[in-house]
């Protein structure tokens, strides 16, 4: 038991980075039936602009403070902007075409934004500045840093300001009556394409902040991290219930506490056989487990296919 | 007198559904006699097109049960339903929309054939010929529902009428003893539905039992032996047209008191 | 008189078989290298030929079908190498290399069965990733794949004394071992384009179309569709697994990274922008995103130089950039791929797109 706090901390706060990714996912997915691929890319983008924006302004003299918030920012707004370009460009015209269709765009989208960033920001990794107080704590046998509590307690804000948006606000509830029907919605006067185009933004948004703190959490940035981080994102998604939002919050949370205790634990339960570098296949194998057993998740409502 | 009874092709008993809270079907119990053409009639939402699914195998009973030619009928599997001989339309017209008519026709002779990956990549004259028979039997089917010009054109792209008529080729290509087909009629006009009512009445004489879920009551009234009412998921009488057509239940639920 | 296409009647055979058997020395007029793009070009025909009888035909959206040209390639690996000190022939490798992907094809269907579309792709795709990091990683505590390093001096394909690698005198005529690899994968290819043909126009190609288009409508006619995507699956595994197999001789080295995600998605990209389900499409697909990118590579460098004096753009990614841009493009413009089959290019003529 010596690890299991440790671990359950350590998953919390991976967690909550999955659920403000998986966010995203489950918002377009809920309103469009489309998985946007290049999802992971964007937030991917939010931290590689963060590390360019923060760090040049940290170079000529601006106080952390400061040029963290203005690396927040820029990354904020530009995966804003780009949210709302790859749905405008990409997805918009594909509207009424068949699911193969803006699959197979929105995995161009990825390769296309992964591409890019290579390009602008090279292959190597980039470190990324040092913005937040270096403070250690411990409880119970647990380390935890200043990062971490930062991670989880933004994370929380962000979910909660998502939830009010949602259930509390006249576009809240436009979006919520797009994805039960658009057609009926847009009968009932609203403008499903600004929902859309909202449910872009906001999860890109919430993408952005994801991808600061992973950045500072981690401190390296690679134009290729998008993939994977998406990948279990998209799990986590799937796993809380896709189109569901609590689900997507708990799914993330959970996913994280999974992959934490099973990176901790697979040397013991394997006998040494398998490594804390078969880390990865946790999410693929709760992603197919799920996926067999329970397809619509944890909160998910069961579709039936009526004749 | 047994003798002259015509035999039990399809006994329901008791057949129980919910979704939810909602009681589809209840305790809903029928018999289709071989070589008649049975009617099932209700206002919208009775259940019809659920008995329906329940009988063929894409919902599971919650309760009861279908014997089909003297044997119980193995429910969710719906694919061994047609093997044992019920066929079906679908009220939504469900075709192969990116095969041509022709090909639609010939894949529903599949459950009746055998060639399999071997005989397909090694061509040996088994697989030829009954490639060539299920070529003909198709073509042949077209002809019957009168759709044969079309052969070569991509199901979705037939008109409306057409497109009915080929899911009753393909579901005739399943060489069914029973076929079932869900609202038949539903969007065509009179001359459409009196040349439904003769490809019908000929599916009959040619030997193949039928059931008949509709609301056009006038065909259904001209057409059926026997005909079954469901209202609210139960069964409110199952009798001669003449008969039911004057039962004060059904005028209620269809007129609504 | 009945106009039989040219490509039909016994001249244009004549034609189409004199331009293949002089293109590798045609093409080795450009360098060895030319001709080893040719031959890849033929095995990508294999493999999206494969992923056709899954995606075109049968509709399931397998995102992950690199597994089982990883499965191919390794088992040849593993089989004719220093590796374990095995050399077994082709006609011992092939079969089980075919075999052992059959089977991972079942396994990985298997699990997929209920799934619909996106569903599908994705857990698809985490097989794939499952699959190469079991083979980075399964170097310890027994070495069987060699992580990461991969497996080298790989055995070339050989018929008794004859070898495939090297450079041989044919009548008269210096042949290298890409030239010769030509040769057996065009024969392999001529097999595996009949295979696929008789497949589509048969009982079993139409069941597995029928599920594609509406798999509700596809078991109420008696089609059991759980073995037939189970079929699909095996029968597109196995050309995979050949395809690896041939893949491993002719390299003489695999690693993990030759069967990463990005290669599933090109080969994907293959049968969808080549003409989904329509055999000559596919072909074109597989030829066109094998042989472009490489004229890319060796055009881009040059030019940059040229036009700017430096390399302002690594041709790597800009290759990578530029196919990405090539999905994204084709789906919004000719969804139905470059060269859809004649049903389809008649409904698109006759509705005017």
């Amino acid at each position: 038991m010596d690890i299991f706090l440790q671990q359950i901390i350590n998953g919390l706060v991976q967690g909550s980075i999955y659920a403000l990714v998986a966010l995203g996912y489950t918002m377009v997915y809920g309103i469009m039936g489309l998985i946007n691929f290049a999802h992971g890319e964007v937030v991917m983008i939010g931290t590689l602009v963060t590390i360019t924006v923060a760090g040049t302004l940290l170079n000529s003299g601006m106080p952390v403070a400061l040029a963290g918030l203005a690396g927040l920012m820029a990354a904020v707004l530009v995966c804003m902007a780009l949210g709302w370009a790859l749905e405008r460009i990409a997805y918009r015209p594909l509207r009424n075409a068949p699911r193969l269709t803006p699959l197979i765009t929105a995995i161009g989208m990825s390769i296309v934004l992964q591409n890019l960033a290579m390009m602008i920001w090279g292959r190597n990794y980039l470190t990324f500045p040092s913005l937040l107080p270096k403070m250690d704590f411990e409880f119970a046998g647990a380390n935890f840093t200043a990062i971490q509590i930062i991670i989880v307690l933004v994370s929380a804000a962000m979910m909660g300001g998502l939830l009010l948006l949602v259930y509390h606000t006249k576009l809240g509830m436009a979006m919520r009556a797009t994805a039960q029907n658009p057609a009926v919605a847009s009968l009932m006067g609203v403008n499903v394409n600004r929902v859309i185009a909202a449910a872009f933004v906001i999860g890109s948004a919430l993408g952005a902040v994801a991808g600061v703190m992973v950045g500072g959490y981690y401190e390296i940035a690679h134009y290729q991290m998008g993939f994977m981080l998406g990948l279990k994102a998209f799990t986590a998604a799937v796993l809380g219930g896709i189109g569901n939002l609590a689900g997507a919050m708990l799914g993330g949370i959970l996913l994280g506490i999974i992959e934490a205790l099973g990176a901790g634990y697979i040397g013991d339960l394997t006998g040494g056989f398998l490594g804390s570098h078969y880390q990865d296949i946790f999410a693929f194998v709760v992603l197919i487990v799920v996926l067999m057993f329970k397809p619509s998740g944890l909160f998910g409502e069961k579709t039936g296919d009526r004749a | 007198m047994s003798a002259n009874l015509p035999k039990l092709l399809l006994e329901a008993k008791t057949v129980a559904k919910h979704f939810g809270g909602v009681k589809a079907l209840q305790d809903v119990s029928l018999t289709i006699r071989q070589g008649e053409i049975y009617g099932l009639i209700g206002p919208n939402g009775a259940g019809k097109t659920t008995f329906f699914n329940c009988m063929t195998g894409l919902y599971v009973p919650d309760g009861g049960g279908f014997t089909f030619d003297g044997t119980p009928l193995i429910a969710d599997a719906p694919d061994k339903a047609a093997a044992r001989g019920i066929a079906r339309t679908f009220q939504n017209i469900r075709l192969f929309g990116n095969m041509t008519a022709l090909e639609n026709v010939m894949v529903g002779r599949h459950v009746r054939t055998k060639a399999g990956v071997l005989g397909a990549m090694f061509q040996n004259a088994a697989t030829k010929a009954e490639e060539v028979a299920i070529r003909q039997k198709a073509i042949d089917l077209l002809h019957y529902v009168r759709i044969e010009e079309r052969a070569d054109d991509l199901a979705r792209n037939l008109s409306y009428g057409d497109q009915r008529r080929l899911e009753i080729a393909r579901a005739l290509a399943t060489e069914p003893k029973l076929l079932c087909l869900d609202e038949p009629a539903a969007g065509m006009n009179a001359t459409e539905t009196e040349q439904l009512r003769e490809l019908i009445d000929g599916i009959r004489r040619d030997g193949t039992t039928i059931l008949l879920i509709e609301h056009d009551v006038k065909l259904v009234m001209g057409l059926c032996d026997r005909v079954a009412v469901l209202d609210y998921g139960a069964l409110v009488i199952e009798d001669v047209p003449a008969i039911v057509q004057k039962d004060q239940r059904v005028i209620e639920a269809y007129l609504g008191a | 008189m009945k106009k039989v296409p040219f490509f039909q009647s016994l001249p244009g055979i004549a034609l189409a078989a004199t331009l293949l058997l002089a293109l590798p020395f045609v093409a080795a007029l450009g360098g060895q290298a030319w001709v080893r793009i040719l031959d890849f070009a033929i095995l990508y025909v294999f493999l999206a030929l494969g992923l056709n009888i899954v995606v075109g035909l049968a509709g399931l959206l397998d995102l992950g079908y690199v597994a089982f040209y990883a499965v191919g390639a390794y088992t040849w690996a593993l089989l004719a190498s220093p590796h374990f000190g095995l050399h077994w022939p082709i006609w011992a490798i092939l079969p089980i290399g075919a075999g052992l992907a059959c089977f991972a094809g079942v396994l990985l269907g298997s699990p997929t069965l209920k799934l619909r579309g996106d569903y599908l792709a994705i857990v698809t795709l985490g097989f794939g990733e499952i699959v190469r990091i079991f083979l980075n990683n399964l170097n310890a505590p027994i070495n069987i794949t060699n992580g990461p390093q991969g497996i080298t001096l790989i055995d070339p394909v050989s018929f008794g004394a004859f070898k495939f690698s090297g450079v041989t005198q044919i009548l008269g005529v210096s042949v290298s071992g890409p030239q010769k690899y030509y040769f057996l994968l065009i024969a392999l290819a001529i097999l595996v384009i009949i295979v696929n043909v008789r497949l589509q126009n048969s009982r079993i190609g139409r069941a597995w179309q029928a599920i594609r288009e509406d798999e509700v409508a596809a078991k109420a006619i008696g089609i059991n569709t759980r073995n037939l995507k189970l079929l699909a699956f095996a029968m597109g595994a196995s050309f995979g697994g050949v395809a690896g197999g041939i893949f491993s001789a002719m390299q003489g080295f695999v690693s993990p990274e030759s069967f990463s995600l990005i290669e599933s998605i090109m080969i994907l990209a293959m049968v969808v922008l080549g003409g989904m389900g329509h055999i000559p499409g596919v072909i074109l697909g597989a030829v066109l995103l094998t042989v472009l990118p490489e004229l890319l590579r060796y055009s881009v460098g040059p030019l940059q130089m040229a036009v700017f004096g430096k390399m302002l753009v690594d041709p790597e990614s800009l290759r990578m950039l530029v196919f990405g841009l090539a999905l994204v493009l084709v789906m919004r413009f000719k969804p139905a791929g470059l060269w859809p089959s004649p049903e389809r290019q008649r409904e698109l003529q006759e509705t005017g797109k």
